[in-house]
């Protein structure tokens, strides 16, 4: 029986529900020491005086540290805009960090921390595009001089007009909030620098991307520098990043010659860990009186925060690529800016770039067809790109959409939701004073997936876009095996087990997976972008593929047959047509090892292969969802009653990770069009720095989702996976945002900024006149 | 996430705690449930150089009838009151109000008195003790006292319990069948109110809102109003026009505010009338 494609229960789960895994902040070697930082309260400012001389005095301090004491260390990120890691003359953002403290107990250095002094002169704070790009806007890097640090003017002559000739044209300006990723896990570093060399414990989505960079940094050897990420609860994205605790530990570990460990608190986390989405955007469209859409332009505003990080800077690329949608436009044009605010910096966050782009071009669709009286399904319908044109090359050269069935899933949609009797019960709601007001909205979104492709990550600082995958049989016929991928709650130990069981024919809990310690894993890029199942999916399969081979070859010797006629099932080899010749699994392993039972031509220990798999084209899992909002009338309070849910991700491995995927995202998405927001005042102090005012909702607070799949499979690997990771925070919150505009589209309303606040809406109920 | 410095004493009983508080004064708070306490100590917002843990004082923790009125004991945890037989037919506005509070994890140790004590305007127990009108048991060096509600909250986290004193129970008047309702509108399950409202209806009715101004407060000219037989709506307009001083942040600006007291209010008299 094949195990992709099964309901297999999680192999994490017996260690984690027993509290039995092992993180970061649970390790702490004999001799640790504890860090605590000494943060900016000012959004921007110079830093003119910082007096550590009570700090240093205090009770269990080993050190503390200002920026004059990593003057030899350089800044990260962006070259020419790069990050120190203590702020020196300059604070650009609130929690920046100034000094930090190193002692015998954490609370020790908690306590120093506090008894530093810092002066810091403000400036004018820019938090936001609009203020960070207004006219006589302080720029926070005076060799930049200007708070625009890198655009992409929109070149195409031909786009407006295009614009010009279509019958119709819409303009609009939108925003896309800025959230925090909040993983339950806040970010841990631990480092121990000894003499043979440099161990460090990290709470990172890309360990082997961490053990190059951080090695290339200090100027060590690869090979004695090693990076371990253990369990790690939940990432979001935000864990690839290069924070500056990443290397000032290290650093400190050196100086002190001992173990020293950061761990954030969840205070420090809302202002530390980097944000995600920060986009307005000006979008226009040209359509004819059918509703065909005929040009785009998209120019996109990415606020990078104080300082630009790689990823972040990329952001809008992504956005830009993924422009189209799932529709085919004639003409598309795209550009954008990059801009510093006095604001935590902006990375990837959950699908990253990719939900603002559906965002955007879903509510342009439900705008147009508001525009025209059609139904917001048949629009949808009329503009897919049909199910023969794929390949499909879109605007971008980035983007060939490798397979699709858009409107296969939109019947998929309509088959599980009821959508005339949703339409009667709205119409029947708005003046019946017992009931919420009722909106109906739908997503029809895609994304792009599986980052593999040679180049895909290159650009980011990556050594490659493959991913390693590599199969060890033990000697008594169970099997290890080794990935890049190193998870952060994705069940990606049973993934890869069940990919492996299939194409081994050993038994699946014959089957371990080992990631996250760069001393035992080949090589690895990292788990981000979808990319685990169908590209680190795809090594393993391969490197299963040829032990069975191999294995094969010691089979057919010990049963006196041809290597050709022996086939694998349930834990042991057998003749074809001869079931009774057998020889199990365990025996081949054994004697694969001994020199005297193998055939001629056959080395001992030869059952292990390593694939470095790169696909030769991303993927683009797309979907169908449907939103059912209710409003409450007397408060504006807006809620998910229903979601309904289609994806398309091609080949399922294991359908109960799939929709946990698809469950999460969707909260997060569902969250982020209701809930989330960090705000700044004007002076770029955080209004939502903690989770009692930056509302991450909870289980009761989400809907039971209903959901169903179709499958287009990928030609890209022979697994026909697309990815899954991302999907649920790119479809759900337009079909969230469409459901309330079309809740209040009497009254007027066309657009509303996420998220959809109670307050917020009330004000709409009440300008529309209800 | 690590608080300051702070000796700590455990106490006993009550006697114990109030010689305590009589020996460190204000540089003395007193830890409960700790729910209210230990998360601004964390955030290094309360600094107490001294932590009396009256959280083992057994002898506070109780609800009882006693004549006219239930007696419960101050160190009563959430739990408790939501689970009482006594509340529950007795007040049952009082064991509702507590299984609203948080979430289990938080009932479970949060108490009853650590509540009200806090002050907070935006918790939902002070509104019970306003609108049933209840009557709160202090005890200091220089005896035993009883407060009025309405005289007992004075500011934002600030009570008329003295620096030496301890509340040991609260006195709610039997509810004898009146009509109650308690109001609360908030985002997520488990988030403080951002407006709230509870009225007792009956002979004695008591209207109050939750996170309408710097404290808890009841709603004079909305409970003037119900007395004097008026609609739902004008109570419900009477608290929205009285309350003083709201409070304004992301969730809601003042004008909102009181459209959300002026609904809830009118929402729970009507749903106390029937």
């Amino acid at each position: 029986m094949s195990l992709v494609g099964a309901k297999v229960l999680r192999k994490e789960d017996p260690n984690l529900i027993t509290g039995r895994g092992q993180f970061v902040d649970d390790l702490s070697p004999a001799g640790t020491a504890y860090v605590a930082f000494v943060r900016s309260n000012e959004a921007h400012g110079r830093i003119t005086n910082v007096d550590t001389a009570e700090a240093v005095a205090m009770q269990g301090v080993l050190a503390v540290w200002t920026a004059s004491d990593v003057a030899d260390l350089p800044g990260l990120g962006v070259p020419g805009l790069e990050r120190p890691l203590l702020a020196a003359d300059k604070v650009r953002f609130v929690g920046e960090s100034i000094a930090v403290v190193v002692a015998e107990t954490r609370a020790q250095a908690v306590d120093a921390a506090e008894a530093v002094l810092v002066d810091i002169d403000p400036l004018p704070a820019s938090p936001t595009i609009q203020s960070a790009i207004a006219e006589g806007a302080a720029p926070l890097d005076e060799n930049v001089g200007a708070n625009v640090i890198f655009m992409l003017p929109i070149e195409d002559p031909d786009i407006d007009p295009a614009l010009a000739a279509a019958p119709r044209r819409l303009s609009t300006r939108m925003e896309n909030n800025r959230c925090v990723p909040t993983p339950i896990e806040t970010n841990v570093v631990l480092a121990d620098w000894g003499p043979s060399g440099l161990t460090l414990w990290a709470t990172h989505q890309a360990p082997h991307h961490l053990r190059n960079t951080v090695a290339t940094y200090f100027g060590l050897a690869q090979d004695t520098t090693r990076v371990i990420t253990p369990d790690v609860g939940g990432g979001f994205g935000a864990k690839i990043n290069f924070t500056p605790d990443l290397f000032l530990v290290p650093a400190l570990s050196r100086a002190l010659r001992r173990p020293v460990k950061y761990t954030q608190t969840r205070s420090e986390n809302v202002l530390m860990m980097y944000h995600g989405r920060a986009q307005e955007v000006d979008i226009d469209v040209g359509f004819d009186d059918d509703g065909s859409l005929l040009a785009l332009k998209v120019d996109v505003y990415q606020d990078n925060g104080a300082y630009a990080d790689p990823t972040g800077m990329g952001l809008p690329a992504l956005t830009t690529t993924m422009a189209a949608g799932c529709y085919k436009i004639p003409k598309v044009a795209v550009g954008w800016k990059n801009i510093l605010t006095n604001a935590t910096p902006v990375a990837a966050y959950r699908g990253a770039g990719r939900p603002e782009a559906a965002f955007y071009i879903e509510r342009i669709v439900d705008m147009v067809a508001d525009e025209l009286g059609l139904d917001p399904v048949e629009i949808r319908r009329r503009n897919f790109i049909p199910e023969d044109e794929f390949p499909y090359a879109t605007h971008s050269e980035i983007a060939v959409y490798d397979s699709g069935n858009f409107a296969g899933a939109l019947d998929e949609l309509l088959n599980i939701m009821d959508y005339p009797a949703l339409v009667q019960e709205k119409a029947a709601a708005i003046d019946d004073p017992t009931k919420p007001l009722l909106g109906i909205g739908f997503a029809t979104w895609l994304e792009i997936a599986a980052f593999g492709p040679p180049g895909a990550l290159e650009g980011f600082g990556h050594l490659a876009s493959w991913e390693s995958g590599q199969v060890r049989v033990q000697p008594d016929g169970s099997a290890i095996i080794y990935t890049g991928a190193s998870p952060h709650g994705q069940g990606t130990v049973t993934t890869l087990a069940q990919i492996a069981a299939d194409e081994l024919g050993i038994d699946f809990d014959k089957i371990s997976v080992r990631h996250g310690d760069t001393a035992t894993v080949v090589q690895g890029i990292g788990t981000m972008g979808s990319r685990a199942t169908a590209v680190a999916g795809e090594s393993v399969k391969q490197a299963a593929t040829k032990v069975t081979e191999k294995a094969k070859l010691i089979a057919a010797h010990l049963l006196e047959a041809n290597p050709e006629d022996i086939e694998v099932n349930d834990d042991a080899f057998s003749v074809k047509g001869t079931p009774a010749k057998s020889v199990p699994w365990s025996e081949v392993a054994w004697k694969s090892f001994q020199n005297l039972e193998l055939p001629e031509g056959v080395d001992p220990g030869s059952l292990e292969s390593t694939v470095h798999n790169a696909p030769p084209n991303f993927s683009f899992p797309s979907g169908a969802y449907g939103c059912v909002v209710e409003i409450d009338k007397m408060s504006g309070d807006t809620r998910v009653r229903d979601m309904y849910l289609v994806d398309d991700c091609g080949t399922v491995i294991n359908p109960l990770l799939a929709e946990g995927q698809v469950h999460g995202g969707v909260a997060q998405g569902i969250a982020q069009a209701l809930y989330e927001k960090m705000e700044y005042d004007a002076n770029g102090q955080p209004l939502t720095a903690t989770l009692v005012d930056y509302l991450v909702p909870g289980a009761p607070d989400l809907p039971t989702y209903t959901s169903s799949r179709t499958t287009t499979v990928t030609p890209n690997n022979s697994l026909g996976a697309k990815g899954i990771g991302e999907s649920g925070s790119v479809g759900a919150p337009p079909a969230v945002v469409n459901a309330a505009v079309d809740a209040l589209s009497h009254l007027g309303v066309r657009h509303i900024n996420m998220p959809l606040t109670p307050q917020k809406i009330f004000s709409l109920l009440h300008e529309g006149g209800a | 996430m690590i608080p300051a410095a702070f000796e700590y004493k455990k106490a006993g009983s009550a006697d114990e705690a109030i010689a305590l508080l009589t020996e460190y004064g204000d540089e003395a708070k007193l830890l409960a449930g700790g729910h209210s306490l230990l998360p601004l100590m964390k955030l290094r917002l309360a600094r107490p150089e001294v932590l009396i843990d009256i959280g083992n004082v057994a002898d506070l923790s109780y609800v009882r009838e006693d004549g006219d009125h239930i007696a419960v004991g101050a160190l009563t945890r959430h739990r408790d009151v939501e689970r009482s037989d006594v509340l529950r037919s007795a007040l049952p506005v009082l064991a509702h109000v507590a299984s609203t509070v948080g979430d289990p994890q938080v009932r479970n140790r949060g108490t009853i008195g650590g509540s009200i004590v806090h002050g907070d305007p935006a918790s939902d127990l002070p509104s019970v003790v306003l609108a049933t009108g209840a009557t709160l048991v202090v005890r200091g060096s220089g005896g035993q006292r009883e407060i009025a509600a309405a005289d007992f909250f004075v500011d934002f986290l600030e009570t008329a319990v003295a620096a030496d004193e301890l509340l040991t129970e609260i006195k709610f008047p039997k509810s004898n069948g009146a009509g109650w309702s308690f109001q609360k509108f908030n985002r997520r399950a488990q988030d403080w109110a951002i407006v709230g409202a509870t009225v007792v209806g009956g002979d004695n009715p008591g209207v109050s809102l939750v996170n309408m101004g710097s404290k808890p407060e009841l709603s004079v000219a909305a409970t003037e109003a119900m007395a004097s037989g008026a609609s739902p709506s004008d109570v419900g307009a009477a608290a929205a026009d009285g309350a003083a001083n709201p409070p304004e942040d992301l969730s809601a600006n003042v004008a909102y505010r009181r459209h959300l007291a002026r609904s809830l209010v009118e929402r729970a008299v009507a749903e106390a009338s029937n």
